[in-house]
């Protein structure tokens, strides 16, 4: 079977890479996106810490024999906790300058994690094994679905799609959404601001850190793993514009799809669409698809 | 305030004629190569000090500037077999021209979008870099000859070759220098410090943003393409965003908006680089992640900054 001369596995299979990326785009810019709205920060560290959360499980398996289940709570939450010190400690001295300097803050973080992690592992990957209960595949005809792809798709639009609902239908929600509105008001209204910025940084961390153990059985768990994603998703996060949960879910599976289907057809410029996509989108609406002007 | 600007306006020549006097027998006593890497650095840094401690950008792209213009540089050297003051003009005319096109883009966004924009575009400029054959990909373009300056002098010679860098940055620095202090230089003041005032008054803002913009990139090009002659060699790591990151903690740790700042940090950062390359080896990057934390933390003016504020508090005494 063929559609536009190509195979329909291959464009079955090269989709579900997109989709798969799609998936951590989304789930990494929606954190980008909780984050900014109420620190005004842009949280470069979010890289390292999706890359940490791969690490957290990897070790986790190997040393201390949790297996993959367990590590799908128990990484976002070491993690989690991670952010909450930084946010406790470093990032609150921040909120009163330019917001450059948060930038610049975790930036300087993300280079120490970074380095840490490839002082102790080296830049070449470990892999993790696929969990049981995923191993093996099915046909579905037109393409072979391996079931762990299957599950990760599942899994991180369920998360993301679970963060939309907390955000948008429930009172929490409601207090996080007006204290990136204006935190002066809810703080007067007896809300605990401080408290809920640090809550908030924990969480989109945390997301972060899921995604990470996603990702393990994927790709290698490496040092690295992150930093490269974290700029695409930059590009996607300006694509998307950060104003609206549901934009960033969409932008980010879309670009991932676009980026699929780029390799399918002229594979030499997957590596670059997404940003080619960026500078149209800023060409004809700078402020992003989802985004205010 | 006004008596101790002048103070300070009175001082400054004299302090760049200790400095350039410094420059001129530095190589006598320093290892040359080494103070070669500080001068293209330090004009790498304080031409982007001008686009973040004046115009108040922050550019997280500033690699794909200093990057293409080496790669070009030795293309046009080594492959076409241009002279090396071609070679360094062509480079940083490729870096300029480079530069309006992230400015045009980048500068229709402000604040943390625009530091994004830079970052994703240069890293679009890295993609691109590493699977073009003509540059070598992961390699990069090695071999590239320092040539006959003007098609006499020798550069081979790296006594030479250092005045040549000398004579580079101080024709770079000096129109950084003339730009800050210029009416230009004065918009820009204005544009960071309350642009929706600058706009009323009635500044077109994007052209001057993207004036600076350009004129950062061509200057980080012209430190690049010099960079590749001294070392013979474009490489990734040059165009990689850690690049990047490095010339922003340069700017940062020697202090931003200052004018000898950049050097200052450029300097700092290249001669810990050297001293700790052998000792710790992959540490490096932490090291480099733990001085950017403490100058957000503790020290956001930087050290030429904090010398300036211990001079006026002394000046007020």
């Amino acid at each position: 079977m063929e559609i536009f001369g190509v195979p329909s596995a291959l464009l079955g299979s090269q989709l579900l890479v997109g989709l798969i990326n799609g998936s951590f785009y989304a789930i990494l810019s929606l954190g980008l996106a909780i984050i900014f709205g109420l620190l005004n920060i842009i949280n470069f560290t979010h890289g390292a810490q999706y890359m940490m959360g791969a690490f957290v499980a990897w070790i986790a398996l190997n040393k201390l024999g949790i297996n993959y289940w367990v590590a799908l709570l128990f990484a976002p939450i070491v993690i989690g906790a991670l952010g909450v010190v930084i946010e406790r400690t470093m990032l609150r001295k921040l909120y009163k300058l330019d917001h450059l300097y948060g930038l610049l803050l975790t930036f300087g973080l993300a280079l120490i994690f970074e380095g840490i992690f490839r002082d102790q592992y080296g830049i070449s990957g470990q892999s993790y094994p696929v969990p049981e209960l995923l191993q093996g595949g099915v046909n579905l005809g037109f393409m072979f679905l391996p079931i762990y792809r299957g599950w990760v798709v599942v899994a991180a639009l369920t998360v993301c799609f679970a963060t939309w609902f907390i955000i948008e239908k429930t009172k929490l929600g409601a207090y996080l959404r007006a204290g990136t509105e204006n935190p002066q008001i809810v703080q007067a209204l007896g809300i605990n601001v401080p408290l809920l910025i640090t809550f908030t940084y924990g969480f989109g961390v945390a997301l972060a850190a899921f995604a990470g153990v996603l990702a393990a059985p994927i790709y290698q768990v490496s040092p690295l793993m992150g930093s490269n994603l974290i700029i695409v998703v930059f590009a996607v996060v300006v694509i998307g514009g950060m104003g609206s949960i549901m934009g960033s879910i969409l932008t980010g599976i879309g670009l991932g799809l676009i980026e699929g289907l780029t390799r399918v057809f002229y594979p030499e410029a997957s590596a670059v669409v997404v940003f080619v996509i960026m500078v149209i989108v800023l060409l004809v609406r700078p402020a992003g698809l989802f985004g205010k002007a | 305030m006004n008596n101790k600007d002048s103070m300070f306006a009175r001082a400054m020549p004299l302090l760049f004629g200790v400095l350039f006097l410094i420059g001129l027998v530095a190589p006598f006593a320093v290892y040359p190569t080494f103070l070669m890497k500080i001068l293209c650095f330090g004009l790498f840094a304080c031409a982007f000090n001008l686009l973040l401690g004046f115009a108040g950008l922050l550019s997280f792209g500033h690699a794909a500037f200093l990057g293409s213009a080496g790669y070009v540089c030795g293309m046009l050297v080594r492959d076409v077999g241009v002279t090396p003051e071609v070679g360094i003009i062509g480079g940083t005319l490729a870096a300029g021209a480079l530069g309006w096109v992230v400015g045009v883009l980048a500068i229709r966004r402000t604040g943390i979008y625009f530091a994004m924009i830079t970052l994703a575009l240069s890293q679009m400029v890295y993609f691109v870099v590493l699977q073009w054959k003509a540059t070598g990909g992961e390699d990069g373009l090695q071999g590239v000859p320092r040539g006959h300056l003007f098609g006499v002098i020798d550069l081979s010679n790296n006594i030479a070759m250092y005045y040549l860098v000398f004579a580079v940055f101080c024709i770079g620095f000096f129109i950084i220098y003339r730009a800050i202090h210029s009416p230009f230089g004065q918009i820009l003041k204005a544009i960071r410090e309350n642009e929706p005032r600058a706009v009323s008054l009635g500044y077109d803002v994007a052209r001057f943003k993207l004036l600076a913009f350009v004129l950062s990139a061509a200057l980080a090009g012209m430190a690049g393409a010099t960079k590749t002659l001294v070392f013979q060699l474009a490489s990734l790591t040059d165009v990689h965003w850690h690049m990047s990151g490095e010339v922003v903690l340069m700017t940062l740790l020697g202090g931003l908006g200052t004018v000898l700042g950049p050097l200052v940090g450029a300097a700092t950062i290249v001669s810990l680089q050297t001293e700790l390359a052998d000792s710790v080896g992959s540490w490096v990057t932490v090291i480099m992640g733990v001085i950017f934390v403490i100058c957000v933390l503790l020290f956001r003016r930087g050290i030429v900054g904090e010398l300036q504020a211990l001079i006026q508090r002394a000046g007020i005494r």
